[in-house]
């Protein structure tokens, strides 16, 4: 199998890029796991409709069961500890997204500096997605 | 020998890539639809929670229907179940050789995780709870 490991070039910026994808791809998994555990501790199978419980477990955030009849939303998860693994949460899938959407948009594009400038373009949409969902987090 | 990027729509369908190919073509596209559901929902809830706008409930309202979410739980099933395939078969390249198995075997799993919500959600949705 020594062809497999030959096609990764170690210590570069595509592989730690491959590595970060795998990495967050499977933690993502394991934050979407948790947040189900952690509706159903809060309440969810009384009191949530399917759709709310698949949105809750997509994002714990209270805002995403506020139609639902759910008694008290905003308890249990409005504290440092719900807040920052929503932020993780957030950062890892904006940077696994944008990697994607680069890794895709670089696929249909074979000139180095129209590249370039789109990788400045993903950078900003990445960070500007990222401040607003985050200011979303801490103000609901 | 570079590889030419320049092939025609046509010529790319006609192409029989086969299982793989689907599932590589579906990871794409649902990939680049969860980008944007997200993308346009964080913006969409930010200017709902500071504003008011009513074209953020507008469009939120949309997002939060149950007929839009069978579509996004699909696009993120399939992404996450196809995506820990390509996760295994990186960590352990002998898997490599029994990947057409290994498809079958992620949509034997995908198709009850997927349809017994999606039922629920359709059950409850037209006898209107």
């Amino acid at each position: 199998m020594r062809s497999h490991r030959a096609a990764r070039p170690s210590g570069s910026f595509e592989y730690g890029m491959w590595l970060l994808t795998r990495i967050s791809g499977l933690a993502l998994m394991l934050f979407g796991a948790i947040s189900l555990g952690m509706g159903f501790i809060l309440g969810g199978r009384e009191y949530l409709t399917m759709p709310a419980m698949i949105r809750w477990m997509f994002f714990p955030n209270p805002n995403h069961v506020i139609n639902s009849d759910i008694p008290d939303v905003s308890l249990g998860w409005s504290n440092a500890v719900w807040q920052i693994y929503s932020i993780l949460m957030i950062f890892l899938a904006s940077v696994h997204g944008f990697n994607g959407l680069r890794m895709v948009v670089e696929d249909y594009t074979d000139r180095p500096l129209l590249i370039t400038f789109l990788r400045g373009l993903t950078i900003v949409l990445l960070l500007g997605g990222v401040i607003v969902a985050i200011y979303v987090v801490l103000a609901s | 020998m570079e590889l030419s990027r320049r092939v025609s729509l046509i010529s790319g369908l006609r192409y029989k890539g086969g299982q793989g190919m689907l599932n590589w073509a579906l990871h794409r596209i649902t990939g680049l639809g969860i980008l944007l559901f997200v993308g346009t929902h964080v913006v969409v809830s930010f200017f709902g929670q500071q504003f008011g706008d009513d074209l953020a409930f507008a469009i939120n309202g949309v997002y939060e229907s149950w007929q839009f979410q069978i579509f996004v739980y699909f696009s993120v099933l399939f992404h996450a179940f196809n995506g820990t395939r390509l996760a295994l078969m990186d960590l352990f390249p002998a898997l490599i050789r029994y990947q057409v198995e290994l498809i079958w075997l992620q949509w034997l799993m995908f198709v009850p995780v997927y349809a017994l919500p999606v039922y629920i959600m359709i059950q409850s949705a037209l006898s209107g709870v």
